[in-house]
Formats: C-alpha cells, structure tokens, sequence
C-alpha cells in the first residue's frame, strides 16, 4: 500500500479519539460533517444539533517526536437553530450538511457553514490583547465621574488569554425551496455554489440578498420527476466549471461560460447498465451520495452504494476505474431496504489524486491506491486506542467458512456507519467520524 | 424445462425476489417518483386548518381542554395551538466533541 514516494506503505494508527464514550447516542450529537482546512491546520465538524466544533493541530513538539501535533479543541459554536416556516409547514432541521473553509487571506479563519436551508459565513479570530488605562471608563466597564480626571493617559494593548471567537459575517438564505445537499467554493475564492435537489445556485461571498440560479432540474409537472441533484462541486481550477451527480447515477459537467443557465451539461458522465442486470434495486444503489475532484482537477470520484468510481473528465462513457466497497452487501439488499440502509448517503475523499477512502458499516472505512490497486479495510474502535500501535486490516466473510480474524457479513452493525470522512491535505493524518465520535489517525512514520 | 440447465440469478435479482414476496404490492416504479418526492418533503408537517375549526365550533360550549398528556393529537377534538406543537428547541449544550 504505497504513499507517493513510492516503496513505504502507510501504516495507520491510532492518534486521537473525540467524543462520548457512552453507547446511548443523543441525536443531536450525531456528527453530520468532517472538513480540514486547506493548511489542514484546522478540523471542523459539524453535527445534527447545529454545532460546529473546530480543533486545531497542536504546533509540532520537538520533544514528542512520535507524532505530528494533537488536535485540540479551537473554537465551538451554534452554527444553525431548528427553524419552523409557518407559511409552508416544514420544519426546518438545524443539522449541519457541509462544512466548506475558505482559504486563509488575513489573521482570522472563514467558514461556510449549512444546514438545509441557510448557509452562514463564519469568522473566527482570535483575541489576545486587549486595551487597558481608559481615561473614562474604569478596568470593570464602569463609567468615571469626568470631574474626578486629572491627568490624561493613553490606554495601551496588554496581552489577555487566548479567546477564539465566532461571528457569523453574512448569512445566505431563502433561496432554496428543496433540501441543500452542497455548498462548494470557487476557485475564484469569491464565489460559491450550493446545491438542494432539483437547483443549484450561485452566490456572491459579499452579496447575501441576491443569488444566480445556474441549474434547474424541476419538470415543469412534478409527476414526471425521474431524478434529482444528489451532490455538486466546483472544479478546483477552472473557475467556469461545476459538475453535479444525481439519483441515477450520472454525472454532469456544466460550463457556466456557455450559457447563464446550465441546464444543457458540457459533459455527461454516466456507466452504461447491462440491462439483464436490472432490477429493483438497480436505480437505488446507483444513486450518487458524493462527487469529489482530485485535487489536479483531472480526475473525479463518484461514491454509489456499493462503490467508489474514478471518472477521467476526458472520458464521459465510463469510469477509469471501480472499487468495491462493500459488494458482500448485493445478497442483503432486501434487508437493507427494509431497514433504510440503503439510502444511507457515504461521502469519499482524496489524498492527492492516489489514494481514495470511504465509509462503511460496522465502523470499517476503506482505502484504495490507484496505483497498486491493493486495498485496506480498517476500524474506528476505542478497542484499537493504543497509540503509535498499526492497526490492524479487517476482513468480513461473504460467504463460507470464516476465518478465524475475519466478521461474517451477518455480524455487521448496520447501525454503525462512517459516512463522513476527510484527509489532511498536505500529510498523512486522517480523520473519521463515527455516529457520535471523531476518530484521527497518523501514519506512523510521522 | 432441461433438467441439467440451471438459470444462474444474480445475487440483486433473488433479493428482488425477496422483496417482492414480502411486499407484493411493490410499486412499478421503483427509484422513481415515490422516494423522490418523499424525499423532497422531508420536514412536511401539515395543518389542518379545516379540522381545527371543525373542533373549535365543537368544543364551543365546552371548556377549551388543556393541553392533555396526549400531545401528539393535534387536530380532530383536540384543538391544536402553538403550545401544543411539538417544540423544537435549539441545542444548549455544547457538543461532547468539544468536552
């Protein structure tokens, strides 16, 4: 399983656990999104209670020279409230979708933040002098008699504790009637996109009372609704470009250069189906839960039920490359419909354009290297806490006799999912989330 | 019909076939427009507000009832006012990641 330099694999292991202990999970707990910064100094997450929780990598310790620094609690606020919209009866859910950071441009850290309906853009800066020696006012904020002022003095900066605040800097709302799935950020760094099911649009980082509408996918008679928006990105070069996946598993690239609205795609990237392999559940597992560009901008990876795929956007009829997550689970489809399951939503994520990693059940994620073509399936579990230890690969059983290592596919937790995942951009420090806690891992050799 | 022929069925096709056997009633269309729409309803709670004055003429010459253990009952008899709606309150707490 080799890194970039080629020859040394990446042995994982344990760096950090975030998180209740306790098996009896409050909803509002279950962590919703994971997201690095672009220095990866920062870990944001955010759950279905509205919170966001930022971390901050530790400054590296020449004494502690096991470990890249620990991530340690930053900043922590409300990001989103329960909303109710009297005029159309919808309760509105304070669950954070996305998370998306801006890159760093001054002293302070921006965040896009969304729940289904609004987007928030959050600033969050640090305060660690303040002024002292008012002439008018006393150090508790209490107004002095002018009369009693003799003398005048000029306050000055004196250096306080570490106080890391979040203000929320523009708020983006009442532009989506459906359910935001995305937000992504131009590589202009002035713009964005947010997506919800049948639209996706535009905005401006400044301007909050007005945004474009550069997709819509609603038929004009809501009964002949075949599909709708899934997930949605920017290109992380091309300013112009966008791609959105959908719930029949295709992709589509957009030029915003070609016309104001983009409903006819540049490119549609879609995997001919063999039709004698259809059946009930065909357009169900296809359906698309995450669309990712690597970061050279040449590839993307589409996460579908049972799969991760590699487009080249050079190459519309099918992907480069298919990974099976989890292809145990064709044989359970039936129960997992039954239980929901199957509209579980897995996000993907990139190291690199080499490495790809995703979710799955029983709190296993997976790994793939593009360029080996081996594969790893690892656990997020308190059971494995030992630092600097490498994990250790799991396997599960299709079928047969089970190897003495290895869970039956009968054994699986279905309850627990890693659906949310993020790699550092820069090093070899991952971070998974389980339902309600935040696991991070290093390779050893860093 | 030749005994040494075995149809091969694909692992998708024979869950299907389970499916269809425990629910045979199974829509034609299956990732179709169904699950989209409940999909895009998600949040939907409805009034009924020819119900609630159905049981305000009701319950007229009555006392109006208080707000009963019953709280899930909203329209019908029991007439529904905001304070009856199930709350929906913003999370106080700070997050256990950050504990």
């Amino acid at each position: 399983f080799s890194g970039a330099g080629g020859g040394n694999d990446i042995q994982w292991c344990f760096s950090q656990v975030k998180g209740a202990v306790d098996d009896d999970v409050a909803e509002a707990d279950i962590i919703s999104t994971v997201e690095f910064n672009h220095s990866g100094e920062l870990l944001a997450t955010g759950d279905k209670g509205g919170r966001v929780v930022i971390f901050q990598q530790e400054q590296e310790n020449k004494s502690q020279s096991h470990s890249r620094g620990e991530y340690n609690v930053y900043s922590t606020f409300q990001s989103h409230e329960p909303e109710f919209d009297y005029l159309k009866s919808l309760e509105i859910e304070e669950k954070i979708n996305k998370i998306r950071w801006l890159p760093q441009k001054n002293a302070a850290q921006f965040l896009l933040s969304t729940n289904d309906k609004t987007i928030k853009l959050w600033k969050i800066s640090e305060r660690d002098k303040r002024p002292e020696g008012y002439n008018l006012k006393e150090e508790d904020g209490r107004y002095r008699d002018p009369t009693t002022v003799t003398t005048l003095r000029v306050p000055v900066f004196r250096p306080m504790d570490l106080m890391v605040e979040a203000s929320p800097r523009r708020i983006f709302a009442n532009a989506h009637t459906y359910h935001i799935n995305s937000i992504s950020i131009n590589s202009d760094y002035e713009t964005y996109l947010s997506a919800d099911d049948l639209r996706i649009n535009l905005w401006h980082l400044e301007i909050t009372d007005r945004s474009f509408n550069i997709v819509d996918i609603k038929p004009a008679n809501m009964e002949e609704l075949t599909e709708v928006i899934t997930a949605a990105e920017f290109h992380p070069n091309s300013c112009n470009t966008f791609v959105y996946s959908s719930s029949k598993g295709t992709i589509r690239l957009c030029d915003m250069r070609a016309s104001a609205l983009c409903d006819r795609h540049s490119k549609l990237f879609e995997e001919p189906e063999d039709p004698s392999n259809r059946s009930f559940f065909s357009e169900i597992i296809s359906s698309i839960s995450d669309v990712k560009f690597s970061h050279s901008g040449r590839f993307m990876m589409t996460r579908d039920y049972l799969s991760v795929k590699i487009w080249d956007l050079n190459m519309e009829n099918r992907p480069v490359e298919t990974y099976q997550v989890h292809e145990y689970l064709r044989s359970k489809l039936c129960s997992l419909y039954e239980n929901d399951c199957i509209f579980d939503k897995f996000e993907c994520c990139w190291n690199g354009s080499d490495i790809v990693m995703t979710g799955s059940y029983n709190n296993f994620f997976r790994m793939f290297d593009r360029n080996t073509k081996r594969d790893i399936t690892l656990e997020a579990s308190r059971e494995n806490n030992k630092p600097r230890t490498v994990l250790k690969p799991r396997k599960v059983c299709a079928s047969g006799k089970r190897k003495k290592d290895e869970i039956s596919v009968d054994s699986l937790d279905f309850n627990k999912k890693i659906l949310h995942t993020a790699w550092h951009p820069k090093e070899n420090i991952i971070a998974v989330a389980t339902t309600n806690n935040l696991y991070i891992f290093q390779d050893k050799t860093n | 019909q030749d005994a040494q022929e075995k149809e091969t069925v694909t692992p998708e096709r024979a869950e299907e076939a389970k499916l269809k056997a425990k629910y045979p009633n199974l829509g034609q269309k299956p990732g179709g427009s169904d699950f989209l729409m409940k999909r895009l309803q998600k949040g939907q709670k409805y009034f009924d507000s020819g119900d609630y004055n159905m049981a305000k003429a009701k319950m007229k010459n009555k006392q109006l009832p208080s707000a009963g253990p019953d709280k899930n009952l909203v329209t019908g008899d029991h007439i529904p006012t905001p304070q009856d709606l199930p709350q929906r309150k913003s999370s106080l707490v700070t997050s256990k990641l950050a504990g």
